[in-house]
């Protein structure tokens, strides 16, 4: 039986964070991850803003570690090699009430020392952010918000912590947690798990995870955010994260310059079944009524791809990071916005409550911090491309011809964990772009195949019954047995 | 593979075409038969015969080659004279740029990055397919939902199912193939949705490809929603108003595993766009002369980039044009400039080329906004043609003749189809 100090369940941004904090110590630590890689759930579909740190009141657990949170994504970023930039938000108002909730705003900041925090009139806003809204009467800059691509930043977390003698075992949800005095027993459909400690990180079924266990019940709920991608003809159009002022339930609805320049709208925040990721006719109407208010140029026209993500939320509506009545089990739960933000604090109070929790953290001397960013040829100059085309050819043969994603970048996100259409796409860009995967997917298919010795027709988009080819009848007929 | 003529690249041609489908292949020929001696042809797939590799049923060269043959039998046929006339072929190969004095920038990984210089330069990089983002289906995203092209080449060339039980949106002409593909491989194709009131795709397609299959066409019909959490599940498909908006309390539900999108083809322009070329904002294509040249000197374009094809013959001829142009360009030659602009009037959606000369004879190729029964071809009012029949989904095809416009004196030509007026046989 496998044997470790420390399992994670749940392979979200929050859980590949805490792996990667625990990989710093001489620990044993297992990730399970019930989908095909990490971060396919909501960490891969939401809006990629590390907040200002502003937003929320320090009353509260996630107002403090958003700010925490923060002022660790850019050495983050730095240290494992994905994308970042601090590109600052206006919040505006377009009313006194509006005013009055900036002012409260600014003060909630101040009072958690964000930096930089400035009220500036409309003159300045229509100065800097020329296509807002003529409406808007006044905006609360913050400079310190930034963006990532989400997703990178899981795939990053997640190979550190690997690389560092973490154990990641995806497809592998939990059925069964049971325990005897020493500590846990996690049942998978491939094996059982002895762990001394258990986090529960599982996001949108961390209630679930909690009932297995029997520990203290507490109730995930679903809201669903709904977002719309514009043409990379209007990048540019606003330079910030522009927000609205917020409501009890949500931040509104943001226009959001994302990390690759495209914007984005969204998201919308509705309560839903926690299987409901559609996209809906009504929720592109209020993204775009509620995008064109901040920028009235932005036309529902200029939508390119759509998705929803799905936010795991307690009654309180506030994150749930704590021991329970059992010893050895840390719930780490209703982590919605903003969780991306906070995701790096959240896993070193983790470390701690696990060392109050009797858990010995010695630093492990081998710890490597650090990871080659991947190589990726859309960004490199003549020169660099040609020398590197000279050095490995599989990089000077264009997979993605939209995206100019090339074999050898698809082969090193399959040998840096991708198994799906899906993982290859979030880690290379490779049918992110105009054609959709049209012309790419088959030799992604191809690759992914070849590469991790999988038949075509066992290969899917993202894990589970999501397949993409099957056999042809006269080869399923010749197979007895088979309907 | 061409892997039988190992190819010296040189620095410089005369002709670089950039692309290897059916309009590059020409292109190649015609820039040959002009009298350009070094002409290089690069194409980023493996092989040279672009999307007709992957078309595997036949109709393609009637007009051409007056027989019957398949996509790769016709691309094959073109590869031979491609080969025999000398042409340097560079397949896995990818142009990073072009610039305005024609350098263009190449990757190969047999070459490794190596810029190369043309006199002239001819555009042949086809078309892409529109995808679900342009349509914006709502609903979730699981699998299952393809383009018909990508279906095409699953099915023809890897050899694999795109799934089992398949509902087409779109009446293209890929998507009535692949419907056809699709049952003759075993599959079940519950429906052709088509969101106007009328198909897209060739007539004969229509008969071919659904009739004789006994697949159900629904005309004025669009998928409303995709359910299906892993694979596609069912979709929604209801009615649409005239005004396009869907009907729902009309609508029904299909249970299917699969949906090919089959809602258009976008010319690939990127390097057009780099190169900062005029473009057509009906076809998204380049503006181009009767001797398909773009707005930038020796920089030259043809087939689907330009406009798109309902048949490959038609590719071809416009190509071979667009080479020739391209080798007399090189060789010092180029021919007249046009002094005739061709604007699109009433019921012609775009009309290519944009300019012709008076004084030689130009085949212009129409598309037509509405359909019409027995209807009326005018260029200005010095020529009208009557026409049997025109639908949006197929090219009107016209032969411009110097004898045609001996009355005409002015600098611009109004291009219409009109209703055949009373009284008139």
């Amino acid at each position: 039986m496998l044997s470790v100090d420390v399992t994670i369940v749940g392979g979200g941004v929050v859980g590949c964070a805490i792996a990667r904090e625990l990989s710093r110590y001489r620990l044993r630590v297992l990730v399970l991850e019930r989908a095909a890689e990490v971060g396919f759930g909501t960490s891969k579909a939401n809006s990629g803003i590390i907040h200002a740190g502003h937003h929320s009141a320090s009353t509260t657990l996630k107002g403090r570690l958003e700010w925490e949170g923060n002022q660790r994504w850019a050495g983050l970023a730095d240290a494992l090699g994905f994308g970042f930039r601090r590109i600052g938000e206006l919040t505006v108002a377009f009313d006194d009430d509006d005013r009055r909730t900036l002012r409260r705003l600014l003060e909630q900041g101040e009072g958690k020392g964000v930096p930089g925090l400035e009220l500036w009139p409309a003159e300045r806003v229509r100065r800097e952010e020329p296509n807002l809204s003529g409406e808007i009467e006044e905006a609360l800059h913050a400079p310190t918000a930034a963006v990532v691509n989400p997703y990178e930043a899981c795939f990053a977390l997640a190979e550190s912590a690997v690389r560092n003698g973490v154990e990641l075992a995806c497809g592998e949800p939990v059925k069964a947690i049971d325990r005897d005095p020493d500590g846990w027993f996690l049942l998978t459909p491939e094996r059982t798990v002895r762990s001394r400690f258990v986090i529960n990180a599982a996001g949108l079924h961390a209630d679930r995870v909690a009932e297995l266990a029997g520990v203290e019940p507490f109730t995930v709920r679903a809201r669903k955010g709904e977002e719309y991608l514009l043409d990379k003809r209007l990048a540019g159009m606003v330079s910030r994260l522009i927000f609205p002022c917020p409501t009890p339930h949500s931040k509104g609805i943001l226009v959001i310059p994302t990390f690759d320049g495209t914007l984005m709208v969204g998201p919308t925040a509705h309560m839903t079944a926690k299987d409901d990721l559609s996209t809906t006719a009504e929720g592109a109407e209020e993204a775009f009524a509620g995008a064109r208010r901040l920028v009235p140029g932005i036309s529902e026209r200029d939508c390119i791809a759509e998705f929803a993500g799905l936010r795991a939320v307690l009654d309180d509506e506030d994150f749930l990071i704590g021991p329970t009545r059992a010893r050895g089990f840390v719930n780490v739960a209703g982590i919605q916005s903003p969780g991306l933000t906070a995701a790096p604090a959240i896993a070193e109070q983790v470390a701690e409550l696990l060392a109050a929790e009797g858990l010995v953290l010695e630093p492990d001397d081998a710890f490597v911090g650090t990871l080659d960013p991947p190589v990726q040829v859309a960004g490199l100059d003549r020169e660099a491309l040609a020398e590197l085309a000279a050095r490995d050819p599989r990089y000077a043969r264009i997979a993605c011809r939209c995206e100019n994603v090339t074999e050898g970048e698809v082969l090193e996100a399959v040998a840096r964990g991708a198994r799906t259409l899906d993982g290859l796409k979030f880690r290379t860009r490779v049918g992110m772009g105009r054609c959709q995967g049209g012309f790419c997917t088959w030799r992604c298919l191809s690759l992914l195949s070849e590469a991790t010795g999988t038949p075509v027709p066992a290969l899917t988009k993202r894990g589970g019954g999501s397949w993409i080819a099957c056999e042809r009848n006269d080869r399923v007929a010749t197979e007895v047995g088979h309907d | 593979m061409i892997s039988a003529r190992p190819l010296q690249l040189r620095s410089s041609y005369d002709v670089l075409v950039v692309g290897a489908g059916p309009a590059g292949m020409a292109a190649a020929l015609g820039a040959r038969e002009a009298g350009a001696e070094r002409v290089l042809m690069v194409d980023r797939e493996p092989e040279t015969g672009g999307i007709l590799n992957q078309c595997i049923h036949n109709g393609f060269g009637l007009h051409h080659f007056k027989e019957e043959l398949s996509g790769p039998e016709y691309a094959q046929r073109f590869l031979e004279q491609v080969l025999e006339r000398d042409v340097d072929v560079l397949t896995d190969a990818y142009v990073l740029d072009i610039d305005g004095d024609r350098r263009t920038a190449l990757m190969s990984p047999e070459h490794g990055v190596r810029e190369v210089a043309a006199r002239a330069v001819v555009l042949a990089m086809g078309a892409r397919e529109r995808t679900r983002g342009a349509v914006r289906i709502p609903g979730q995203r699981p699998a299952g939902v393809m383009t018909a092209g990508f279906a095409q080449k699953l099915v023809n060339q890897a050899g694999y199912l795109p799934g089992r039980r398949v509902v087409v949106l779109g009446s293209g002409d890929i998507g009535l193939i692949m419907a056809r593909r699709l049952v003759l491989e075993g599959a079940e194709v519950l429906g052709v949705f088509e969101i106007l009131p009328h198909v897209n795709g060739l007539s004969r397609n229509v008969v071919q490809c659904l009739q004789d299959f006994d697949i159900p066409l629904h005309l004025s019909t669009t998928v409303t929603r995709i359910h299906g959490r892993e694979r596609v599940e069912r979709v929604s498909v209801a009615p649409v108003d005239e005004a396009f908006r869907p009907l729902p309390e009309r609508g029904w539900e299909v249970p299917c595993d699969t949906l090919l999108l089959s809602i258009g083809l976008i010319p690939e322009n990127e390097l057009s766009r780099r190169l900062r070329l005029r473009l057509d904002p009906v076809t998204t294509g380049p503006v181009v002369t009767s001797g398909m040249e773009t707005s930038r000197d020796g920089v030259f374009a043809c087939g689907n980039v330009v406009h798109i094809h309902d048949l490959v013959d038609y590719v071809t001829e416009e190509s071979l044009l667009a080479g020739r142009s391209a080798g007399a360009f090189a060789l010092g030659t180029p021919a007249a400039a046009d002094n005739v602009r061709l604007v699109p009037g009433e019921n012609v959606h775009s009309c290519v080329p944009h300019t012709i000369t008076t004084d030689r004879e130009h085949v212009v190729y129409l598309r037509v906004s509405r359909s019409l029964k027995p209807c009326t071809l005018r260029l200005g009012d010095v020529y009208e043609r009557p026409l049997r029949y025109v639908v949006p989904g197929e090219t009107v095809t016209l032969k411009v003749r110097p004898r045609f416009l001996e009355a005409f004196h002015g600098d611009t030509l109004r291009v219409e189809v009109v209703p055949r007026e009373e009284g008139t046989a």
